[in-house]
């Protein structure tokens, strides 16, 4: 199956029908931040240029605002399609951008837990990933002084069914 | 005297940064005779991490919820946090094609935002006779960020490039809300942890253009834009040398302000921005 049908069947989408317009890439509000625009990164994968797309940091830096994807004229859930390409690029171990890339892994780690996401545990779990110690720290006392910390674990009763579907989910823990 | 009744879902922000964010979402959904019952033991709808890394966990954890709220309370769901609103209408429409029958969910309930729920005409009547001091003088921007209009195929906003909801409650307490073209472009609340230095620029970006149209703050609908605006403004005045005071709301905030209920001082302790001296130069407290 070429690149392109891959992503195609993954994302229910059809990458083949974006005729380069640049309307995904003119509101994309990250764009500055990019090594391929939206539009760059369609033709990319039409061209089936798999290992650009997939080591590429613009899969990690789309903010999933879905500009893109409302804007599109010919109806490609764009974002949906950059979500499948960061789910392939995962399967791969091909986080281009380790710290969001932590990030995402430390947040679902404490809902696996707790059924909740928890603040302070998924702080220390992507400090102890990425070794960022020093990042934040200044807003630690002020979020204390405002009891927006909480170091009580909230957690859901039930959580064999949440982690049920953790169990079908394959590609979070990698 | 609740005249109605809604499923609750308050979501894992709400129960602790955005603790304000309930707190008032509560009082004025009182006052206005909504019933809020929480969702029995809800959990995480995976925003904004689950879509990213697997296509099942951002289906499975928001539908778990839906079912629950089906099953146990049978009621229509409202969501403050547009985030998990987002979620949420995820899992909806994708139960609603049967491809999960895992998660029994019939339809029977429907999933709205609350902020887009409080515009809806026949509440904005009743805002209006509950309004006890107009919050006249006050110039503010709304601003909507992502989740609560895009995309329209998934939350069924009718104007996703300029809604008007947050507008039309505003102008309803007698607030001066400015028109400007940012209302909903992204703070790059998924970027926080990873890439600070990217929402560096589009938060500036946001008080610029606020600015630019003589706002004084602005008012929020989401957590998870009103943590970027309100704890990353220090931050951005020392990188920039800047000296922005904006002042970040909750749209519910000033709702509860301009009916009279609850203590200002109460909620206004959690914003980083401290609003009180803005709301005191415009005699409002």
């Amino acid at each position: 199956m070429s690149f392109l049908q891959e992503v195609n069947r993954r994302s229910g989408e059809q990458v083949q029908l974006c005729f380069q317009c640049f309307k995904c890439s003119l509101g994309c509000p990250v764009a500055f931040a990019m090594d391929y625009l939206p539009h760059q990164l369609m033709r990319l994968i039409q061209l089936e240029k798999r290992e650009e797309v997939l080591n590429s940091h613009t899969i990690w830096l789309c903010a999933a605002c879905e500009t893109c994807t409302t804007r599109c004229p010919n109806g490609i859930d764009i974002a949906k399609v950059i979500d499948t390409l960061r789910q392939m690029a995962m399967e791969e171990n091909k986080g281009t951008e380790k710290e969001i890339v932590a990030f995402h892994k430390s947040f679902l780690d404490t809902v696996y837990h707790l059924g909740r996401a928890h603040e302070v545990g998924l702080m220390a779990l992507y400090k102890l990933r990425t070794k960022r110690f020093l990042d934040d720290l200044w807003l630690v006392p002020e979020l204390v002084k405002r009891q927006k910390l909480s170091f009580r674990l909230s957690k859901v009763e039930n959580l064999g069914e949440v982690k049920k579907i953790f169990k079908k989910a394959a590609l979070w823990q990698k | 005297m609740a005249e109605i009744e809604l499923a609750y879902y308050p979501g894992c922000t709400l129960k602790t940064t955005a603790e304000e964010f309930d707190l008032t979402s509560r009082q004025v959904c009182r006052e206005l005779g909504i019933k809020l019952i929480e969702i029995p033991d809800w959990n995480c709808c995976g925003a904004s991490s689950a879509h990213e890394i697997d296509a099942y966990l951002a289906v499975g954890l928001g539908a778990l919820n839906l079912v629950k709220a089906e099953k146990e309370l049978g009621l229509d769901i409202v969501v403050p946090c547009a985030a998990c609103f987002q979620r949420l209408k995820v899992a909806e429409k994708e139960l609603l094609k049967g491809k999960y029958p895992e998660f029994p969910f019939e339809g029977k309930i429907k999933v709205y935002d609350l902020l887009r729920f409080l515009a809806q005409p026949e509440y904005r009547r009743k805002l209006k006779q509950k309004v006890k001091k107009p919050l006249r003088g006050l110039r503010a921007v709304a601003y909507y960020g992502c989740l609560l209009t895009r995309p329209p195929e998934i939350t069924d906003h009718p104007q996703p490039e300029n809604p008007m909801d947050m507008d039309q409650i505003l102008k309803t307490i007698g607030v001066e809300c400015l028109p400007w073209s940012y209302k909903t472009d992204c703070c790059g609340a998924s970027l926080v942890v990873g890439r600070i230095d990217i929402v560096h620029q589009l938060v500036k970006k946001l008080y610029e253009k606020a600015q630019e149209v003589g706002a004084e703050c602005v008012v929020t609908a989401c957590p998870l834009c009103h943590a970027n605006l309100d704890l990353r403004q220090r931050e951005i005045n020392t990188k920039f040398h800047t000296n922005y005071y904006l002042p970040i709301f909750y749209f519910t905030e000033l709702m509860a302000l301009a009916m009279g209920i609850g203590q200002p001082e109460k909620w206004a302790k959690g914003h980083l921005v401290d609003p009180l001296p803005l709301l005191k130069a415009k005699n409002l407290l």
